[in-house]
């Protein structure tokens, strides 16, 4: 992470000198610009239905009420030729939602989503096209994923086809071959349905859809998730293997820390819709900034641990409906002040290369 | 499917070993159905070769074999195996020939009906929002016209602006057209169900990463996935179609006198069922009877073998 990008960021939050970093942090791109940048991400869903639905009576009259869920609340985040970032977090908390705008998948209720330096978040379906080709996703559930009407040559070919509308049929063939090689799936097997492979092998040809078009980007949406212990690590290596002979950039959603420990460049940490710390991995495992952070690493169990110390943390996540107001973690903080409950904090850089969004680490009220 | 995976299945080898075929070899109804449904439309659309008179030509009409009665009931002669009408064509060939412009015209109504259907259907359930909203109040307003309400209105303002003459020259296609309106909003809605169910998979979001268009995604991933119920209100659909085109005949806004389908056939024996002559009724209307049941049987069996809950656990 940038100085620069990093120093623009702190500071109060308010709506005019938001905009205006922005601003400036467009106009100071660094040497080497990230390949996909997210600034101050929204997405809200809305609860109340249609318009009618809307309407309730109060007081006397008519008023128009609306309910959402914010499930990203200002996200910044910047990933980096070449790294596999993780996204982290508890269930709810907004990781999938993030791949899933990132991807077009979603629209954004706000903010700004730019890859190589181009803004495409307001794009439409044509003119996201050629970005479709550069970048592609993984899904969690490989029984859903691939189409059960469509035999595995088809779905591996259809990609191919819409971006490479000149080839002729042996090229195609050839490059359907070539990937289903590359993920471990003989070629011969193209003729069969998805139904008749395993989990495992399932996932392994969503991959190879995934790389048939030769993308630089993949976000892969908790890939293994679903997948048995023993094939997981297949799996893994196989991204892994990808990344090395692609040049891949991953955004990596997961919620299994051994898996960020043994895959991740860095890790960003997602709370309650936003991004409470940023740090490359051995950092982060080794000095985890964020009370947040510390809880969820004191929760991973280890071996060596006869009487584990796990930092328990005081009541639930807060519903995503009514944001806690400030730093959205202040509630269940054992730090918490009264600039927590008042105040959004930012992610600010700090000594050992991470970025954490606390005031209390900010202010030195925290031991490191 | 580790022996096997050197040579994928055939299409051949994955209908014998598929699901519908197992239960169709043990299901004698829906052996039986088909058998009869077979007959049926080879038979109707074999009518030109087959029957033994072209009741379309008048000059084959004989005004004074008019009212004979079928072969086992006195008084029948052997050129007319299931008797004569009140003018004295051939009822089998009226038969044959009536069999088949209700199966055209009940699969020509279901073909316009699953077009228009499907289309709204995919429509609504992909895009949702207004689209959705809209067409399904459409859809509302639709069904709340009765079928035979809708083509009573239309068919007696066609007769009234364009005359008996023409009516008789359109009158296929007309009842094709106006069959085919009232019922889209079955599949319409039908479709829209599986669609939202489909919508939400995982494979339909990788289409639209790849960077599909709408329609090839609707058509392509979709619509392929939503195939049983559609089959499934087929059946019923097509049946409903020849009962409702028989009972706009019997009403006289059906087809005419001078190419009758099986309703019209039944309508014209109404009025000598008092006299005697009930075969004129009876026999086109066990026919109906029959082919609608197959269809139904079928359609039945068809909705209990594509029940996923049923066989997929």
């Amino acid at each position: 992470m940038s100085v620069m990008s990093a120093t623009a960021s702190v500071g109060t939050q308010s709506a005019e000198n938001k905009a205006a970093e922005n601003k400036a942090a467009e106009n100071k791109i660094p040497a080497t610009a990230p390949l996909l940048s997210i600034r101050g991400l929204e997405k809200h869903f809305s609860l109340s239905g249609d318009v009618l639905e809307q309407l309730k009576f109060k007081g006397g009259r008519v008023v128009r009420e609306q309910k959402f869920v914010h499930a990203i609340n200002g996200v910044d985040l910047d990933i980096q030729r070449g790294e596999a970032l993780c996204v982290v977090g508890e269930s709810g908390c907004g990781k999938s939602t993030v791949a899933r705008v990132v991807m077009g998948l979603l629209n954004p209720t706000a903010g700004e989503i730019h890859y190589d330096g181009e803004r495409i978040d307001q794009l439409g379906a044509k003119a996201l096209l050629p970005w479709r080709q550069r970048m592609q996703m993984i899904f969690q559930n490989p029984y859903a994923s691939l189409n059960p009407r469509m035999t595995i040559q088809q779905t591996l070919e259809e990609p191919i086809r819409l971006h490479h509308p000149t080839w002729d049929y042996r090229q195609v063939k050839d490059k359907v071959s070539e990937v289903m090689t590359s993920v471990g799936i003989a070629p011969d097997w193209g003729a069969r349905f998805g139904h008749e492979f395993s989990g495992g092998q399932r996932q392994r040809i969503a991959i190879a859809r995934a790389l048939a078009v030769d993308p630089e980007f993949i976000v892969a949406d908790e890939p293994i998730s679903a997948l048995d212990v023993s094939i997981q690590a297949q799996v893994l290596n196989l991204l892994m293997d990808a990344q090395q002979a692609h040049n891949l950039t991953y955004l990596f959603i997961t919620h299994d820390l051994a898996v960020v420990e043994h895959f991740g460049t860095r890790v960003a940490v997602m709370y309650l819709g936003r991004v409470c710390e940023v740090a490359p991995t051995a950092t982060l495992f080794a000095e985890p900034l964020h009370p947040y952070t510390r809880a969820l690493m004191s929760a991973i169990p280890r071996l060596e641990d006869e009487r584990p110390q796990h930092l328990r943390l005081e009541g639930e996540v807060p519903t995503p409906i009514h944001l806690p107001s400030g730093c959205v973690f202040h509630g269940r903080c054992p730090h918490a002040e009264r600039r927590c409950r008042e105040e959004i904090p930012r992610l600010i850089a700090t000594d050992n290369g991470a970025m954490v969004a606390c005031h209390g680490i900010e202010e030195g009220r925290i031991p490191l | 499917m580790s022996s096997a995976t050197s040579s994928p299945p055939s299409i051949r080898e994955r209908l014998n070993d598929s699901w519908l075929w197992y239960s169709f070899k043990r299901d004698p109804v829906a052996q039986l159905s088909l058998l009869v449904f077979i007959f049926m439309v080879a038979a109707a659309f074999l009518a030109p070769w087959i029957s033994p008179a072209d009741p379309y030509d008048l000059a084959q009409i004989d005004i004074m074999a008019s009212e004979l009665p079928p072969f086992w009931v006195d008084g029948s002669e052997p050129d007319y195996l299931l008797g004569t009408d009140s003018q004295g064509r051939d009822m089998l060939s009226t038969i044959l020939y009536g069999t088949r412009v209700s199966l055209i015209i009940g699969f020509g109504a279901v073909a316009l009906q699953a077009a228009l259907g499907v289309c709204f259907g995919l429509l609504a359930g992909y895009k949702g929002g207004k689209i959705d909203a809209f067409l399904m109040r459409l859809a509302d307003i639709q069904l709340s016209f009765s079928t035979l309400m809708v083509a009573i209105i239309v068919g007696a303002l066609f007769k009234a602006v364009f005359g008996g003459v023409t009516y008789n020259t359109y009158a296929v296609p007309l009842l094709v057209l106006i069959i085919g309106l009232a019922e889209w909003p079955q599949y319409a809605r039908t479709v829209r169900a599986s669609v939202l169910a489909e919508r939400g998979k995982e494979y339909v979001d990788a289409a639209r990463v790849m960077g599909l268009s709408s329609v090839r995604i609707m058509f392509r991933h979709i619509l392929p996935n939503t195939l049983s119920p559609i089959f499934v209100i087929s059946t019923v659909q097509v049946a409903n179609a020849i009962i409702s085109e028989a009972a706009l005949s019997f009403l006289g806004l059906g087809m005419p006198e001078t190419q009758p389908s099986l309703g019209s056939l039944i309508k014209s024996g109404f009025d000598y069922l008092q006299s005697g002559s009930w075969w004129i009724t009876l026999v086109p209307g066990l026919v109906l009877v029959i082919l609608v049941l197959v269809i139904n049987l079928l359609g039945d069996w068809l909705r209990d073998v594509l029940n996923p809950r049923l066989y997929k656990g």
